[in-house]
């Protein structure tokens, strides 16, 4: 789950972590009172939205007066800020965060990630700060310094003192670099994330360390024992598809293909997408049904496949082990009973009660195409998928 | 023989009070495993599906001399009981739990490494659909129908695209030694690497399927291995060509977040050191038929 830059200087703070004064507005005239608030002759106005790169898509605005304030905000509210992280669709911009401008004298890189060789928390720093980590890596991939944290005591000071001297610190200001990095991971430890990234985290004229951006990530599989955390949450930055398949016990990711799948198991819905796309076509979407799928989860996910505008056929490839495929049959059948749908539909059983499933089909008298294996599925329903688009084209062209 | 896992293997279901545990232990007896009881704390003194259950790890280990345990407990408990099972002197953890915090399998990682490598217990998961040795055992949740006994191994993180990959096999009358999930998460226990290890000292085994996707390192390292150390053939299959960069999919571990970590960067890597890749996924049993046929 990821959170604003806002709450995330917010908890960081609170780790130690020194931020600069700002504060958080739903208005434009609450960014200009924001601004008197915290006082000084110059501040910055940041879009809040689920992604980085945000300043290049004109989403942070630096700003000389309350009224240029106000005005910043009143071009961000509402505005759909596409980055080069966000894909087409971009984010909207529901809330501004106003900060007081700091004089930069250096932009440093401060990242915390789960490193899956070392299977450990590792700290990511580059004195190169203010661009992307990707390209750091590719252009200055010597200043990139790596350091592994054990889990079993945590940060060392040593550490923390290594990775602040690695990125240049003035001596006079170790100790306070060292408390950012030991409070950023005790963070990042505490509250089970998977990523803190401080970009920039910079030094400014008095020699002072201050985190200018921030993002965190954290652990989905971790919010159970973090309620705090689950609170920040905001659905507005999250693909709507992707909430209501969450809502319903369903794992989804909309892709801008034409062929929506329904599949059981994360590696096989994958193998699907890529058996479509293999067979001349592409995938709509990734949905993952999960392990005893009920029949009302199974139509829920078919008519959450079919309410995609970019769907133009769909298919259904299950293997059932935990799952029964009389059950997927019987979840099929409920939801083309009750929506009919006018796009090709491929069903491929297999495993658990697959002749039971198979006959509820077959007795549904429902126009959908059958396969045996994986291979067939995939040239069946983009072979439907093909007739039907020329099929369409014949329509318009005659009508 | 096989890996890991054969008919003498005595195994402990831990949480076989539970909906999932319960289930899934009597399917296991089904099948041949030899389950010799449960532990859940609190519920000691019960019989489940005629086998005892105990309250503690230790006192199973020491009264019924169980080597092997499988994880059905919900996951805010999951590592706990790892953790329980390493201390107990389990030889082999089988943890079929999905959902557990990544840094609880840190913790659970750094606390496996408290034991000598000769009392170390082998974790295998979690997230994962099991092991089986057809014909022999089975702990996990996979359907024991669909493997034939036979000479070909099979790793791979997913369970289903593991089934699809043993049902294409017995399609073409090829049989498996020991088929092993490794789990989506990106902390697991045993990597493809480990497993390719057993695999290759196994005189029954002849050959391997991997089955990868996208995320994570273990590829990589499966790969170095395969050119350093495997003198059998291994094909391989790589799920997500078409999964976008920087979007789970579905596997907490199934993200390409770093170089290298894409299906066809990995695919790549794995064609370099000898392993014969699967052109699409709906031919990963074919193509092991024609190394079986080159090799023979």
């Amino acid at each position: 789950m990821d959170i604003h830059e806002y709450q995330a200087k917010e908890i960081l703070s609170g780790f130690g972590v020194r931020i600069p004064p700002g504060g958080l507005a739903y208005s434009p005239e609450q960014a200009a009172y924001r601004a008197r608030e915290i006082g000084g002759s110059k501040w910055v106005v940041k879009a809040q939205v689920h992604t980085g790169a945000r300043g290049k898509a004109g989403g942070v605005k630096l700003c000389s007066s309350e009224q240029e304030v106000f005005d910043a905000a009143n071009g961000l509210f509402g505005k759909r800020l596409v980055t080069q992280q966000t894909g087409s669709q971009g984010k909207i911009v529901y809330r501004v965060y106003v900060e007081g401008a700091v004089a930069i004298e250096r932009e440093l890189y401060l990242g915390f990630v789960l490193d899956r060789s070392s299977e450990r928390i590792m700290v990511v720093a580059s004195a190169s700060g203010g661009m992307e980590i990707e390209e750091i890596s590719a252009n200055q991939p010597e200043s990139i310094l790596r350091t592994v944290i054990e889990p079993a005591v945590g940060i060392r000071d040593f550490q923390a003192r290594e990775i602040a001297f690695g990125l240049g610190i003035d001596p006079a200001h170790i100790q306070e670099a060292a408390s950012n990095i030991k409070g950023s991971y005790r963070a990042f430890r505490d509250l089970d994330a998977t990523m803190v990234e401080i970009n920039p985290l910079v030094v400014v004229e008095s020699g002072s360390i201050v985190a200018l951006d921030a993002k965190m990530s954290f652990d989905d599989n971790a919010l159970f024992r973090r309620p705090e955390i689950s609170e920040l949450r905001d659905k507005s930055q999250e693909d709507p598809r992707e909430t209501q398949a969450a809502d319903r016990g369903l794992s989804y990711v909309g892709l801008e293909g034409k062929i929506g799948c329904i599949v059981n198991g994360a590696g096989l819905a994958m193998a699907t997408m890529d058996m479509i796309k293999l067979a001349g076509s592409s995938p709509a979407n990734f949905l993952d049904i999960g392990g005893g799928a009920s029949p009302e989860r199974v139509a829920k996910a078919f008519r959450l496949v079919n309410s995609d505008k970019n769907v133009e056929a769909i298919l259904v490839n299950i293997f059932a082990g935990i799952n029964r495929c009389d059950w997927v049959a019987q979840g099929i059948v409920q939801a083309l009973e009750d929506n009919p749908v006018s796009v090709p539909v491929v069903v491929r059983l297999a495993g658990t009660n697959v002749e039971e499933g198979r006959k509820i089909l077959a007795q549904s008298g429902l126009p959908i195409i059958r396969a045996a294996t994986l291979a067939e599925a995939a040239e069946r329903v983009v072979t439907a998928w093909t007739k039907n688009q020329k099929h369409n084209v014949k329509l318009v062209a005659s009508s | 023989m096989s890996i890991l896992l054969d008919r003498s293997t005595r195994v402990l279901v831990q949480g076989i009070t539970g909906r999932i545990g319960n289930f899934h232990a009597k399917e296991m007896i089904d099948y041949g495993t030899n389950i010799v009881g449960g532990v859940v704390p609190g519920r000691g003194g019960e019989t489940v599906h005629g086998v005892p259950v105990f309250n503690t790890m230790k006192q199973a280990v020491s009264e019924i001399e169980a080597t092997a345990s499988v994880i059905l407990v919900p996951p805010p408990f999951a590592a706990d009981s790892i953790m329980e099972a390493a201390d107990a002197g389990i030889g082999l953890c089988v943890a079929i739990t999905d959902g557990i915090p990544a840094q609880d399998m840190i913790r659970v990682k750094r606390y496996m490494w408290r034991y000598k490598q000769e009392r170390r217990m082998r974790l295998i998961g979690p997230n994962c659909a099991g092991v089986i040795s057809p014909g022999k055992a089975l702990v996990g949740i996979m359907p024991g129908n669909i493997y034939m006994p036979g000479s070909v191994g099979i790793v791979g993180r997913s369970g289903t695209l593991g089934y699809e990959a043993a049902a294409q096999l017995k399609e073409l009358g090829i049989g498996v030694s020991t088929s092993v999930g490794i789990g989506g998460d990106p902390i697991n226990g045993s990597s493809f690497r480990d497993v390719l290890a057993l695999f290759e000292e196994d005189p029954d085994t002849k050959a391997v399927v991997l089955v990868g996707e996208i995320g994570g390192p273990q590829e990589a390292a499966a790969a170095q291995f395969i050119r350093t150390d495997m003198t059998k053939p291994v094909v391989a299959y790589v799920a997500g060509l078409s999964a976008p960069k920087g979007k789970r999919m579905g596997h907490a571990g199934a993200i390409i977040s770093a170089f290298g970590e894409s299906a066809s960067e990995k695919v790549e890597i794995l064609r370099d050191v000898g392993a014969t890749v699967a052109p699409t996924p709906a031919e990963i049993g074919s193509t092991m038929a024609d190394v079986l046929a080159k090799v023979a």
